[in-house]
């Protein structure tokens, strides 16, 4: 086990956009230990998103290195990287991205049907174990349609979990939905990293961002701040203080 | 990704679709049940034709006048009076091989019996024609070589003609006046049915060719001459002695032949010819069939993996690489091809079986014949399946993640 989860060198990663070249990012050092929760912040087009496609090995960076989890990762190529995205790693949507017309199960089962590493496991046991730990376990046979904005977000966490992943990436997990179910799904996400999990949470939502232990800041390609959350707040709190009001 | 859990995916994005997928599959289900039927069909009129040229006679060779070339030009039968009763007596007595000869003198005309009239084929024919013929009397007897020597006024009706001259009743015994001359009845035909041009070969009336000769037609040509031999081995020899024969008599070389001999199998062939046509017809409009359900399929995979970007997006973001989702996409036009198949399969038989049932053919088509059928079809889905599946094996996760 490798405690650095994330290491990234010097990344830079540059488009051409016709005939000029788009700085995305223009040299990033990040460094994630294992079990910590990092908010990436950034406005639109402060490259969040670039460093976010390239943290999850959707994209390869035109210069610098990373290594996830111990393995170098750039200049590997596609096949290398969907097989990397398959085991390291899991993604948590702003859109959810569940497939349509089929069942909570079937969509938490569906990493583990694209894992060659060989090993026989028993993929629908593990998919509904997953969804147990999210909450839904009574939801198991019902198809995105029939869920909630909530429900559907928690269905794409199961999927992130269940193949185990070194690190669950979430990109504005929170943006389709209310606060209470964004504190909910906050919620989740702290109780989750309680148990260990590596995660990192792109927002551009400071209220969101607080509930991390860690906040990036990234503006014009760079890292502008790099500090611990300072009055780090608890989802669960808020929600029973909302309840308390409530009533 | 296990062939198992492949195939599933597939069948269920196709399930997910029914309507659209049924629509896709029609131009495979049309063709494959046109080839099932074309194979079936072409094999029942292949079978029936076979009967029909058997039940003209066995052994059975057919001389007619004609079919020569004239200085160069061909010479439709029966253009000239080239075969005469002299020729059916130098046949009978020079050839070893043939046992039975008649000349048939055909005409037509009406004949008149106790209930109305009937226009029918009157054909002058020799004692031998029920042998080469192999058409026995169902009531009384075949005229005999004694009438035919006396050119006496005798009959042998079809039983077309007898069912409509005397309906109802035997008549063998009574008169009937053919061209203001009475003849007796001696016999009715049993039903022989169709011939292979679909005309009904019970629709005859039977003469003495002499009496035919010289009481009908007043000629001394005869339009045909029928033969057999006593066994099959014999038509090949008998049919080239018969040429030379005619040859010595009508002082031709093979080059200016005025006559033709053909047997039974030379008629099957003309006939199967016909059907190869129809054969060829319905092969025509499998294959466009099938070339325009492949495009269907092409189509329809296209709109497909443009609708289901996003699914591919995120298939890939999980970890599928870009060799799954060509897989998955290819699965998914094969089965959409072999389930078309197996749905035309079963269109075609259902469609071959009522043809049988129409047409009293016999329709039956070989489990080889249906598995190609099916296996084609799924290869129509591969080769027009890989263009579409290539395009979404190839998208750009980042992008496909991002498509509304």
């Amino acid at each position: 086990m490798n405690d650095i989860v994330i290491q990234t060198d010097k990344i830079v990663k540059t488009y051409a956009s016709g005939s000029n070249e788009v700085h995305a990012l223009r040299g990033i050092d990040l460094t994630v230990q294992r079990g910590e929760f990092v908010a990436i912040m950034g406005a639109s087009g402060s490259g969040k998103s670039t460093l976010m496609n390239l943290l999850g090995c959707l994209d390869t960076p035109t210069s610098g290195s990373y290594s996830l989890d111990g393995v170098r990762v750039d200049g590997l190529d596609k096949n290398a990287l969907a097989a990397i995205r398959n085991q390291k790693l899991g993604f948590v949507f702003q859109g959810f991205n569940l497939l349509p017309r089929t069942s909570a199960v079937e969509n938490v089962e569906l990493p583990l049907l694209y894992d060659r590493s060989g090993k026989k496991r028993d993929t629908q046991a593990l998919a509904v174990a997953a969804l147990t730990r999210v909450g839904l376990g009574d939801r198991m046979d019902h198809q995105p349609s029939e869920l909630s904005g909530g429900q559907q977000q928690r269905v794409a966490i199961a999927r992130a979990l269940v193949t185990e992943p070194a690190l669950v990436l979430a990109d504005e997990p929170t943006g389709n939905l209310d606060t209470r179910t964004s504190t909910e799904v906050m919620a989740l996400f702290q109780e989750l990293n309680e148990q260990g999990i590596t995660i990192v949470l792109v927002t551009h939502e400071h209220d969101i961002a607080v509930y991390a232990k860690r906040i990036v800041e990234v503006r014009d390609g760079r890292i502008r701040r790099d500090e611990p959350v300072k009055n780090r707040r608890s989802a669960m709190d808020d929600l029973q203080q909302e309840e308390r009001s409530a009533a | 990704m296990r062939t198992r859990t492949l195939i599933k995916v597939a069948t269920a994005s196709i399930q997910k679709n029914r309507m659209r997928a049924a629509l896709t599959m029609l131009g495979i289900i049309i063709g494959v049940a046109a080839v099932i039927v074309m194979v079936a069909v072409g094999y029942g009129a292949r079978t029936r034709i076979r009967e029909q040229i058997n039940n003209l006679g066995t052994n059975m060779i057919v001389i007619t006048p004609g079919a020569s070339t004239q200085g160069g030009v061909s010479q439709g039968a029966q253009a000239f009076p080239n075969l005469s009763l002299k020729d059916v007596d130098k046949i009978r007595n020079e050839s070893q091989y043939v046992s039975a000869i008649s000349p048939v003198i055909v005409s037509r005309t009406a004949v008149i019996g106790p209930a109305g009239n009937w226009r029918t084929t009157i054909n002058g024919v020799d004692t031998d024609y029920q042998i080469i013929r192999d058409w026995q009397p169902s009531s009384g007897d075949f005229f005999s070589a004694d009438d035919v020597r006396s050119t006496r006024k005798v009959a042998v009706l079809g039983n077309t003609v007898a069912q409509n001259l005397f309906p109802g009743q035997d008549p063998v015994g009574t008169d009937i006046q053919i061209r203001n001359a009475v003849y007796r009845v001696v016999g009715v035909l049993s039903v022989k049915g169709q011939n292979a041009s679909g005309n009904d070969s019970d629709d005859v009336v039977l003469i003495p060719y002499t009496t035919a000769s010289t009481a009908l037609s007043g000629r001394s040509f005869i339009p045909q001459i029928l033969a057999s031999t006593s066994n099959s081995q014999d038509i090949a020899p008998a049919e080239d002695e018969i040429t030379s024969i005619l040859r010595e008599a009508h002082k031709t070389d093979g080059t200016n032949d005025d006559f033709t001999v053909k047997n039974q199998n030379d008629l099957a062939q003309t006939a199967a010819s016909s059907t190869n046509v129809m054969t060829m017809l319905l092969a025509a409009i499998a294959s466009i069939s099938l070339l325009v359900g492949g495009i269907g399929i092409m189509n329809i995979m296209l709109v497909s993996v443009t609708e289901r970007t996003r699914e591919i997006g995120i298939r890939m973001a999980i970890g599928a690489r870009g060799s799954d989702v060509l897989t998955q996409f290819l699965v998914e036009s094969v089965v959409m091809g072999i389930l078309g198949g197996i749905a035309g399969l079963a269109l075609g038989v259902i469609s071959a079986k009522l043809v049988g049932h129409f047409t009293g053919w016999e329709t039956t088509i070989s489990p080889v014949i249906m598995a190609v059928a099916v296996a084609f079809s799924g290869a129509v889905g591969i080769f027009f399946g890989y263009y579409p599946a290539r395009k979404a094996a190839a998208l750009n996760p980042i992008q496909a993640l991002r498509y509304e």
